[in-house]
């Protein structure tokens, strides 16, 4: 997949168009008079990272709330796609025939707006970590990580009445489920706390392992809304590292929200970006980054047209990565304003 | 009984990080520096001032009725009486618990907690003690207790029966999170299948209708488990406690169907294989050729109990391991991340309501046909009650320490009725009695003041990679209504 050449400039259709995993259209999701989004669409590539920013009460938690089935949206239309291509033909069948979602062999179309959360997860797999932490507490690292593998350890179960009579199918698939929590423990450097309880774990472990717990579930699209909030310099690189190697070797897309702009920029394919629940950018990093309607909103300039200069517009340019660290990382952040469900 | 509980070395660690749970227990106390003596003595003549206040209309005086009127009558001994205790008390607790930097009650509970430490394995070899023990009963008991053993096994089988029921709601309380206060109503449905299913048809004896009887308690369960789905927290509570009414009620009001107040008598009791643990010659004894006793249908129906009680115990270990129940522990912790995960909790939460309901009824059967007479009376909401504080008392969750809540509360509560030597102490007027269900429930509160989170509070996990460690209760959820 990463084989060819990500978007080269200038070319007809990025690949986002061509061959998304996820279209969001014209989405608006209201709260009583508020809009937290309003009218946003766009596409997320099949094996890219696409990074969704934006400044804070942007609506961008309100977005993956609304792809994951957490909140019904008011209006708009969610697509996920198994498979190649936009599909287009079976996408208008669906929706006109008021079905949820559609499936033949590998390839399906989810009409993720119609579905409930786990069905979300377990049918369209598309599986998500939250801003504000949500592990089993009380429970192991590795409990943590077999409840993830929840529907199929069920139908090896015999759907619980061949597990309690102790069939050996049942262990048999016990064992590989545990064989695949340690293979993802190894990845996120957590397979020496895998019997401690997940509430014990440092703020980053616990940030790697609501990640892995996430894999899991085999996603084809892994949602992840600030996943780099609240670590230090080395746990954001190896972040960065994990998230190649989920999108490089396990060919999952993965949609992210990330105020630092060191992690976006450095691994995000394409970049969208809100502000006041609306979309006023999108394009790969290198578009994003000189785009003035980017600048001024993070900034916090009211019209872009204020920024007149070319000198200082370039000066921006340059440092708005800095800034936004500087600025919007976001460590004192902590919980959030109930945005996150 | 046979619980894997305990069987490691307990690691009770602390929280850290952003995800610090539940608070840890304890309180705030007011610290030592508070002026030693002297700040406490002042304290404790404040309370026994309060004390004075108000015992003086409440101790001080009684009216009674005399003829062509009220005859008020001082007793200034018992109120004084009454001012001292709170005095002492107060005093012993100041400075013993509230102001000292080592209060007695943690000294004694790491005492405890150390003792479990120092000996590894203790719990496991605790849980086989008592299996065995609960093996061998019936046979101590007629040997060695003769002139009482019909009591003491029947007390054996109430302690027992509410072992089995507090197992049951364990799954739903402990595991799911779910706090079911009308649980009552499922071995109301149990003891109501068996018993009208029974004097209906001939042919349907104990052995036949408690599959049935359980099966329409787990139908029950789903029923009333799927209003209170999109509840959360106190309503959820409030509402399963209406359910126990209801059911309740209409059992009362039936009258064609349930007898209504008289209730149904002449229930069957259970047969052995088919023969009947009587005296005539088609009875057990006689079939086998041994002398008849009837203390020989009680040891039976202990067994039968004995025999209920641990397979609710092995089918809930084993469901603890499976995905179910760890889905139902994932639901306690975070309902939100389960369904990020895929997880149906509507199905999850309605398996757990039917499977706790199903060995209610059970438990509603073997009740049933224990007593051969079954009236509306026997499944008030005080019922609900006690299954739920053996649960809680037990320790969320905890198999173990469900049957020694229940030890304790059941047979506490049956031998506080038997405490004669009291009356030596306070004169032959003093009925303990009387004083059985305020005893019972200062325990109650001393208990819990000691261990907010039950008596075995640690939380073992499902599954291990490498080594078994027990999680302290301040890391887990309680789940909802608690
Ligand atoms: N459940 C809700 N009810 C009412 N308003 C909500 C709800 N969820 C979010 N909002 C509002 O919608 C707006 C967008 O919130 P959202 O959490 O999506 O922002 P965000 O982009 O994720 O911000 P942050 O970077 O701080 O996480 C905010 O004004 C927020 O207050
Ligand atoms: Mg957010």
């Amino acid at each position: 997949m990463t084989t060819e050449p990500k978007l080269s400039a200038g070319a007809a259709t990025p690949r986002w168009q061509a061959d998304p995993i996820l279209s969001v259209e014209r989405l608006t999701m209201r709260f009583g008079g508020l809009v937290a989004v309003g009218d946003v669409s766009f596409d997320v590539g099949r094996g890219d990272i696409t990074a969704l920013i934006g400044p804070n009460g942007a609506g961008k938690t309100t977005v993956f709330n609304c792809v994951t089935g957490f909140y019904k949206p008011t209006e708009g239309r969610i697509v996920m796609r198994h498979g190649a291509g936009r599909q287009d033909e079976t996408v208008r069948q669906l929706t006109d025939s008021g079905l949820r979602w559609k499936k033949e062999g590998d390839s399906g179309v989810f009409l993720l707006e119609r579905m409930p959360d786990y069905e979300i997860a377990s049918k369209a797999r598309v599986a998500r970590t939250f801003q504000n932490i949500r592990l089993f507490g009380g429970m192991t690292v590795l409990e943590n990580l077999l409840v993830a593998q929840h529907n199929p350890l069920v139908v090896a179960s015999g759907f619980t009445f061949g597990g309690i009579l102790g069939l050996p199918s049942y262990r048999k698939s016990e064992r590989e489920a545990i064989d695949k929590a340690v293979y993802w423990l190894e990845r996120t450097q957590l397979v020496d706390r895998a019997d401690d309880p997940a509430a014990d774990l440092p703020y980053g472990a616990q940030r790697r392992l609501e990640i892995a717990r996430a894999m899991c579930t085999d996603p084809h699209l892994l949602c992840l809304d600030e996943p780099a909030a609240g670590l230090n310099p080395r746990e954001s690189a190896d972040l960065n590292a994990l998230l190649k190697f989920i999108r490089d070797e396990h060919k999952t897309s993965v949609l992210l929200i990330e105020h630092d702009m060191g992690v976006v920029m450095e691994i995000s394919d394409h970049i969208i970006v809100l502000d006041y629940g609306v979309k006023i950018s999108d394009g790969d990093a290198e578009s994003v980054k000189t785009d003035p309607k980017v600048i001024a909103a993070y900034l916090g300039v009211e019209e872009e047209e204020d920024i007149d200069v070319p000198e200082v517009l370039e000066d921006v340019v340059e440092t708005i990565g800095e800034v936004a660290v500087g600025s919007l990382q976001p460590d004192a952040k902590g919980e959030n304003r109930g945005g996150d469900k | 009984m046979a619980s894997p509980e305990a069987s490691i070395p307990a690691s009770v660690q602390k929280p850290m990080g952003a995800q610090g749970r539940a608070a840890a227990p304890g309180g705030a106390r007011s610290g030592a520096g508070e002026g030693g003596l002297a700040g406490s003595l002042r304290d404790a003549a404040l309370a026994a001032f309060l004390a004075g206040v108000l015992g003086f209309f409440f101790i001080g005086l009684r009216a009674d009725i005399a003829p062509g009127g009220l005859d008020l009558r001082a007793r200034w001994g018992a109120w004084i009486v009454s001012i001292l205790v709170v005095f002492v008390g107060r005093l012993a607790l100041n400075l013993f618990v509230f102001r000292t930097s080592k209060p007695v009650t943690k000294t004694i509970g790491a005492r405890l907690t150390g003792l479990s430490d120092a000996v590894p394995g203790l719990g496991k070899w605790l849980t086989r003690a008592l299996l065995v023990f609960a093996l061998v009963l019936p046979f101590v008991v007629t040997t060695f207790f003769s002139s009482r053993d019909r009591q003491i096994i029947d007390l054996a089988i109430l302690i027992m029966t509410y072992v089995m029921l507090g197992w049951g709601l364990n799954i739903v309380v402990g595991l799911a999170g779910l706090l079911d206060l009308g649980y009552v109503a499922f071995y109301a449905v149990g003891a109501y299948s068996f018993a009208l299913l029974a004097t209906h048809f001939e042919f349907i004896g104990f052995w036949t209708a408690l599959p049935l009887a359980g099966l329409l308690a787990a139908m029950w369960g789903i029923i009333l488990g799927f209003p209170v789905l999109r509840l959360r927290g106190d309503y959820l509570a409030i509402v399963t406690l209406a359910f126990g009414e209801i059911i309740r009620v209409v059992l009362l009001n039936w009258y064609e169907f349930t007898g209504g107040p008289n209730g149904i008598s002449g229930i069957p009791k259970p047969t052995f294989f088919g023969l009947e643990l009587s005296r005539g010659d088609d009875g057990m004894a006689a079939f086998f050729g041994f002398e008849y006793d009837p203390i020989q249908r009680f040891i039976y129906l202990y067994y039968i109990i004995l025999l209920l009680a641990l397979i609710t115990n092995l089918v809930t270990i084993r469901l603890r391991k499976l995905p179910i129940g760890r889905a139902w522990e994932a639901m306690r912790e975070d309902e939100i991340a389960c369904r990020s995960l895929g997880i149906n909790t509507r199905n999850t939460k309605l398996t757990a309501f039917a499977i706790g309901a199903m060995f209610g009824g059970f438990a509603g059967s073997f009740f049933a046909t224990r007593q051969g007479f079954i009236s509306p009376e026997s499944f008030t909401f005080l019922e609900s009650a006690i299954i739920l504080a053996i649960v809680v008392l037990g320790g969320l969750g905890s198999q173990i320490g469900v049957v020694v809540a229940a030890v304790v509360m059941i047979g506490g509560m049956e031998l506080l009725r038997n405490l004669d030597f009291l009356t030596y102490i306070f004169g032959p007027d003093f009925d303990p009695v009387r004083y059985r269900m305020l005893i019972f429930g200062l325990a109650m509160v001393f208990i819990m003041v000691w261990k907010p989170r039950g008596l075995v509070a640690t939380r073992e996990p499902s599954a291990v990679l490498k080594e078994k460690k027990r999680i302290g209760a301040d890391m887990v959820a309680q789940g909802e209504g608690h």
